[in-house]
C-alpha cells in the first residue's frame, strides 16, 4: 500500500468516527419492555443520561410541620386572599417553602415590598397569588391527571422565578405577507417538535384552542359525505408535532401511551393514554382560565414578541420525567395546597 | 505481484480514449474532449468524455434549474436571504404545497403557488430527460430498459406528487420539497391513513427494496467469485458458457438447488428494481382514495394477529364524557 492510500484511509476512517460521533446519543441506550413481548412496545432510555437528569428531578425535603392551632392569617395579616384560613405558624410555613421554591436567590423581595407586605404593587404577587389557586384547582380538579401525586408550586418552578419550561406563540414567519419564501408554520430547526421539521407551534391550537386533535377515522375503507373523514395530512404534521412535545416532555416513547400498530385504537393503548388524554386539557384548562387572564398583570418584558403570556404545556411540569419529580409527592405535606381557598374577594 | 481488481483498482489499464460510434445525421456534436481521472478510474472508467447533450437534454436542465431556483430562492428567503442559515438549516427547509382550504385550486404564490410551479417544471424537466435516456438508447442499438426502469421511479414521482392529490382533490396532499419536510410527509402520511405497514403493496414494495439488496449482493458476490475464471465477462458467458458459469450455476445449486442463468439474473434484478416503485406507487394511490384506514383495512380481511391482554382495560375518555 502506498502513502496515498494509506493517508486516504486514515482520513476516510476519522471522517467515519467524526459522523458517527455528531449522529448524537453515545449508547448505552437500555430497552426496557412495556407490552407483551415481540410487540415493540418498548421505552428506551440512557442510563448516562438519566444520571445527569437525576438531580433536576429530585424533590426537596418537606419543612417542618406547623402547628394548626392559633389565630388564623387573615384575622393578623392583612390583604391576604387566599390561605387566609390557616394558622399563623402555617401560613408562615407555606411563604417560606414557596420562597424556597420560586425565589431562593431573590427572596421575599420578588414578591413582596419589604417595607409593607400587604402591598399589592409587585406583580408578581399578583401572579404568585393566582398561581395558588391554579394549584390548587389542579390538586382538586384535575386528578384524573394528576392522581394523588398533585403539584405544588415547585412542580413548575424548580428554584427559578419563572418556570424553565413555558411557551409563547411563536412570531409569524417572516415572509408571510410577501411573495417568497412563506414557511406554511413548520420546517425550522425547533426545539418545540424535537427539531424535527413538524409544525413548530402544535400549541397554539391545542394547548390553547380545542382543535381536533385526532386525525384517524373508525371505517377501513373511504366515506363520502357527512361520514367521510376529512382530516388532513398537514392536520396530521400537527398532532404528530404535539405527540412528539409530549414525548420529548416526558422522556418517553411513542409506545409508553400508544400501541403503536395502530395508534388510534384505545382498547390496546397503554393506560397511560388516558392520564395523558387529561394532561392535555388540563394544560388547555390553565392556559385559558389563569395564564390568559392574567396578561395584563405581566410587564411587556414577561409577554412573547407577539404580546402574549407564557403558558404551559407538557414540559412545564414534567421537564423529561413520564412523572414529575418521578412521582414524589409533594402535595400531602402542603394539605393548603390540596384544597379550594374560600376567596375574601376576587384577585 | 499487482493484480486486476473491479472495485478500487490498483492497476488501471488505459488505452486510448474511446470517441464512441458516430452519431446519426442530424444529431448534435459530443461535447467534450475526452480525458483520463486517475480516481474515476479506480471505481469505474477512467475515461470522463465526450457527453452528449442534445436538445431534449439542454431543455431538460433549463426546467430543472428554473425549478431548483425557485426551490433554492424560497429557502433563502425562509432563512432571511442569509446563506449560512441556508446551509445550517437546509436539511429542515422546504417548499410545501398549499394549505388544505385551497383544493385543487390555483394558489397565491407564497402559499403553494410556487410550489404548483415547481412541481410542474420539474415533471416536465423528468419526462424530458426521460425521452434523451429513451432516445439515446435507441441512437446507441440498445434495449429500452433504462427507460423504463425510470419510468417506474417517475409513476412513483407522480402518484405521490400528482395522481393522488389530484384524486384526493387537494394539493395539500402532495410532498413538499425538502429534506426532513419529505420524511415527516412520509410518517404523516402512514400516521393519517392507519399504519402503512399493513397496506400489502406496501409490503410487496419493501419485498422488492430488500429483495433487490439480497439480489445484488447475491450476483455481485457470484461475478467477483468467479471473475478469477473471466466470470465478469459477463454478456460473453451468455452466448459462450464457459467454466466460469458453470461453476456459479453449480454453486448455487449446491447450496439453494436452483440457479439463476448468467442473462436471467438480469431479468431478476431489473423487476425487482422495476416492481418497488410500481407497486408502493399503487399503495400510495390507494391511500386515502380507497383505503381510509389500512390497519382497520387489515383487520377487516383478518391479517391483524391479537396478542394476549397486559394492560388494564382502557376506554376512550371523550366517549365517557369526561369533563372537558
Amino acid at each position: 500500500m502506498n502513502a496515498w492510500a494509506r493517508t486516504s484511509r486514515l482520513l476516510l476512517l476519522a471522517l467515519s468516527a467524526a459522523v458517527l460521533y455528531g449522529c448524537g446519543e453515545r449508547p448505552p441506550i437500555v430497552s426496557v419492555q412495556h407490552g407483551y413481548r415481540g410487540t415493540g412496545m418498548e421505552q428506551n432510555y440512557n442510563p448516562r443520561i438519566l444520571a445527569s437528569q437525576a438531580a433536576l428531578h429530585r424533590a426537596p425535603a418537606a419543612a417542618e410541620p406547623a402547628s394548626a392551632d392559633g389565630p388564623r392569617a387573615k384575622e393578623v395579616y392583612q390583604n391576604v386572599k387566599v390561605l387566609g384560613d390557616l394558622s399563623v405558624g402555617e401560613f408562615t410555613r407555606h411563604m417560606v417553602s414557596i420562597t424556597q421554591w420560586v425565589s431562593p436567590k431573590e427572596g421575599c423581595a420578588y414578591c413582596h415590598n419589604v417595607a409593607n407586605f400587604a402591598d399589592d404593587s409587585l406583580y408578581t404577587k399578583v401572579v404568585a397569588r393566582r398561581m395558588i389557586q391554579m394549584t390548587q384547582h389542579v390538586n382538586v380538579d384535575w386528578k384524573p391527571h394528576v392522581g394523588e401525586t398533585g403539584v405544588t408550586c415547585y412542580t413548575c418552578h424548580r428554584g427559578n422565578p419563572v418556570p424553565k419550561e413555558i411557551w409563547v406563540a411563536p412570531t409569524a414567519s417572516r415572509h408571510s405577507g410577501g411573495s417568497l419564501g412563506d414557511d406554511a408554520g413548520q420546517n425550522r430547526a425547533s426545539n418545540s417538535v424535537g427539531y424535527s421539521s413538524l409544525p413548530y407551534d402544535p400549541f397554539t391550537p391545542y394547548l390553547k384552542q380545542d382543535k381536533p386533535i385526532r386525525v384517524n377515522g373508525n371505517d377501513a375503507l373511504v366515506k363520502t359525505g357527512a361520514a367521510a373523514n376529512r382530516q388532513s395530512t398537514k392536520q396530521a404534521e400537527f398532532t404528530y408535532g404535539l405527540m412528539v412535545h409530549m414525548s420529548e416532555s416526558l422522556g418517553v416513547n411513542c409506545t409508553y401511551c400508544h400501541n403503536t400498530r395502530a395508534f388510534q385504537s384505545w382498547d390496546q393503548a397503554p393506560p397511560q393514554r388516558v392520564t395523558a388524554y387529561h394532561g392535555i386539557r388540563l394544560a388547555r384548562d390553565l392556559n385559558n382560565a389563569y395564564m390568559e387572564p392574567l396578561t395584563s398583570t405581566f410587564p411587556p418584558n414577561r409577554l412573547g414578541k407577539t404580546g402574549d403570556v407564557a403558558k404551559v404545556n407538557c414540559a412545564t411540569c414534567h421537564q423529561g420525567a413520564n412523572k414529575p419529580l418521578y412521582g414524589a409527592k409533594m402535595a400531602k405535606d402542603y394539605p393548603e395546597l390540596t384544597k379550594v381557598s374560600v376567596v375574601s374577594t376576587s384577585p | 505481484m499487482t493484480e486486476y481488481q473491479n472495485l478500487f483498482t490498483m492497476v488501471q489499464p488505459t488505452g486510448p480514449a474511446s470517441a464512441g460510434i458516430a452519431l446519426p445525421k442530424g444529431d448534435s456534436e459530443r461535447i467534450g474532449t475526452p480525458w483520463f481521472w486517475h480516481l474515476a478510474g479506480r471505481l469505474g472508467n477512467a475515461q470522463i468524455g465526450p457527453i452528449y447533450l442534445g436538445g431534449l437534454g439542454l431543455a431538460s436542465l433549463v426546467f430543472g434549474t428554473l425549478a431548483f431556483n425557485i426551490i433554492g430562492f424560497n429557502m433563502l428567503a425562509m432563512v432571511d436571504w442569509n446563506p449560512l442559515q441556508l446551509v445550517r438549516q437546509l436539511f429542515w427547509l422546504a417548499l410545501e404545497p398549499p394549505p388544505p382550504s385551497f383544493g385543487l385550486s390555483i394558489p397565491p404564490l407564497n402559499q403553494g403557488g410556487w410550489w404548483l410551479i415547481t412541481g410542474f417544471l420539474l415533471t416536465i424537466s423528468i419526462l424530458l430527460w426521460w425521452t434523451r435516456i429513451y432516445r439515446r438508447a435507441r441512437q446507441l442499438g440498445l434495449g429500452t430498459h433504462v427507460a423504463w426502469a425510470f419510468a417506474a421511479a417517475i409513476w412513483l414521482f407522480l402518484v405521490c406528487g400528482f395522481f393522488r392529490p389530484v384524486l384526493m382533490g387537494s394539493w395539500s396532499e402532495a410532498v413538499p420539497f425538502g429534506i426532513f419536510p419529505h420524511l415527516d410527509w412520509v410518517s404523516a402520511l402512514s400516521l393519517r391513513y392507519g399504519n402503512l405497514f399493513y397496506n400489502p403493496f406496501h409490503a410487496l414494495s419493501i419485498v422488492f427494496l430488500y429483495g433487490s439488496v439480497l439480489l445484488f449482493a447475491m450476483h455481485g458476490a457470484t461475478i467477483l467469485a468467479v471473475s478469477r475464471y473471466g466470470g465478469e465477462r459477463e454478456i460473453e458467458q451468455i452466448v459462450d458458457r464457459g467454466t466460469a458459469s458453470e461453476r456459479a450455476a453449480l454453486f448455487w445449486r449446491w447450496t439453494m438447488g436452483f440457479n439463476a442463468t448468467m442473462e436471467s439474473v438480469h431479468r431478476w434484478a431489473w423487476w425487482f428494481a422495476v416492481l418497488c416503485p410500481l407497486v408502493g406507487g399503487i399503495g400510495i394511490l390507494l391511500t386515502g382514495t380507497v383505503v381510509d384506514n389500512w390497519y382497520l383495512w387489515s383487520v377487516k380481511h383478518h391479517v391483524v394477529p391479537s396478542y394476549p391482554a397486559v394492560f388494564p382495560v382502557v376506554v376512550d375518555p371523550a366517549l365517557l364524557g369526561v369533563k372537558p
